[in-house]
């Protein structure tokens, strides 16, 4: 991984990485977060912040496919990874089963926890297409609806399996 | 939050590594998985110049069978490397059971087994099955490696033999005479919980007789730990449900746990005495689960 260091003395590493499928180079000093890489540098705020400390998973994203705390990452070690956020999951205009699921069943309500819930729905059913209720409620686990909507969000993952 | 300044390397081998750790000393500190060094950095807890990654360092990743050596785990396997692993599921499914109720998922994703050795918090939850199973770790630095038992890594809480320039690059699984073994955790939820009481039992069965037993208890003392006595109490006796109370209540009285918001001392200790004895009939009835 490429360095430079400014006139400051200020050093940034140049990152490598591919977000919803679009190949990225960004400049970020060691300390970025990769949340913050992907809010502040690239704009895509579909990934929040909660607790910032790894407990809630609102800022889930995929890294390689699987679901990580982007606010426990740094932006550097995502070097040369793959990563798909909320913005990602969608195909143009088109939502995804899950999210089609999630409006259906209404387990949306105040919408903060919805992207890393979605997101680790996602990864779940690409593993485990047909998950039993024990398993959903394990793979959200790590996502914290604080509304306590759960009950509607595992109905509307287990329905996106079904063919 | 946002994290202080810090000097970032990713070297290419251990060797470079511990060099690198050589050359500043406490000022340095390995990033495996970040998801214990983050937070601490992010409160303040920790604020080193220099971070040192093993992202690069390829060596440390997998997890395989060595003839003659037993099952090799790279210490930056993650939680979720080891509940996936072909090798351990097939051997030791009690190590992928420990590691499969820690943390949640998007932790054991990232978390490695590595750190969850080194950040020697009593509560850890591989620890004590791996210490029931005999586990070696290895330990490489600046001017050489060394192997040692793990059940000798831990000196306190947080605290543990280790040098500053040097890296845990893996723990052994060594072949086993054991015919069963199991880690029950407390906690108090199924997820994002630590342990309150965890339990792991190893032992050694054969027509009705106890011939051996490993109990290594966690988060009842300031490492985790083996309850020595009650292993001794039940060596070469006929497996009896009083025997296997016996046995809990011999282990409750040898840890020393602390009081705090999960538990009081005597709650912790009437935990020990009943997951020991579950954690003894799982594995003697089960094998290794």
């Amino acid at each position: 991984m490429e360095a430079l260091t400014d006139q400051d003395g200020i050093k940034r590493y140049l990152v490598n990485i591919n977000v919803n499928g679009d190949p990225y180079t960004v400049i970020v000093k060691a300390n970025t977060l990769l949340v913050n890489l992907l809010r502040d540098q690239l704009d895509l705020t579909g990934t929040k912040k909660g607790c910032e400390l790894g407990d809630c998973g609102s800022c889930t994203v995929l890294l390689d496919g699987k679901p990580v705390n982007s606010c426990t990452v740094l932006a550097v070690e995502a070097d040369g990874r793959g990563i798909t956020t909320i913005e990602g999951v969608a195909r143009s205009e088109k939502l995804d089963k899950i999210q089609e699921s999630f409006v259906n069943n209404a387990a949306v309500q105040c919408g903060y926890c919805t992207p890393g819930m979605i997101l680790s729905a996602k990864a779940l059913l690409a593993r485990n297409p047909k998950p039993t209720e024990q398993e959903v409620r394990e793979a959200i686990s790590g996502n914290l609806c604080r509304c306590t909507g759960y009950v509607n969000i595992v109905k509307a993952v287990l329905e996106a399996t079904g063919d | 939050m946002y994290l202080p300044d810090f000097d970032y390397q990713s070297p290419g081998s251990l060797k470079e590594a511990c060099q690198i750790l050589a050359a500043f000393g406490s000022r340095a500190r390995v990033l495996a998985g970040g998801t214990d060094l983050m937070i601490k950095m992010k409160h303040g807890l920790l604020a080193p110049d220099v971070l040192v990654s093993l992202k690069n360092i390829s060596q440390l990743a997998g997890i395989g069978y060595v003839q003659g050596r037993g099952v090799v785990i790279g210490a930056r396997a993650t939680h979720n490397d080891l509940v996936n692993s072909p090798v351990l599921q097939k051997k030791y499914l009690s190590v992928c059971e420990a590691a499969h109720h820690m943390a949640n998922n998007q932790i054991r994703n990232v978390g490695t087994v590595g750190g969850n050795i080194v950040n020697a918090v009593p509560s850890a939850d591989l620890p004590p099955i791996l210490i029931a199973l005999n586990a070696a770790v290895k330990l490489v630095g600046a001017d050489g490696e060394r192997e040692l038992p793990l059940e000798s890594f831990f000196t306190g809480p947080n605290r543990s033999v280790i040098g500053t320039d040097e890296i845990l690059s893996e723990i052994v699984i060594p072949d086993q005479t054991s015919t069963g073994s199991t880690y029950m955790k407390f906690g108090l939820r199924r997820s994002g919980a630590l342990a309150v009481v965890g339990v792991a039992v190893a032992v050694t069965v054969a027509g009705g007789v106890l011939k051996e037993a490993k109990i290594a208890l966690g988060a009842v003392s300031p490492t985790p730990m083996r309850a020595v006595k009650a292993e001794e109490l039940i060596r070469g006796r006929a497996v009896t449900d009083e025997l296997l109370e016996e046995a809990g209540v011999c282990a409750a009285g040898e840890c020393s746990p602390i009081s705090d918001i999960r538990g009081s001392k005597e709650y912790r200790q009437d935990m020990v005495r009943v997951f020991t004895r579950r954690a003894l009939r799982r594995a003697i009835n089960e094998g290794h689960v």
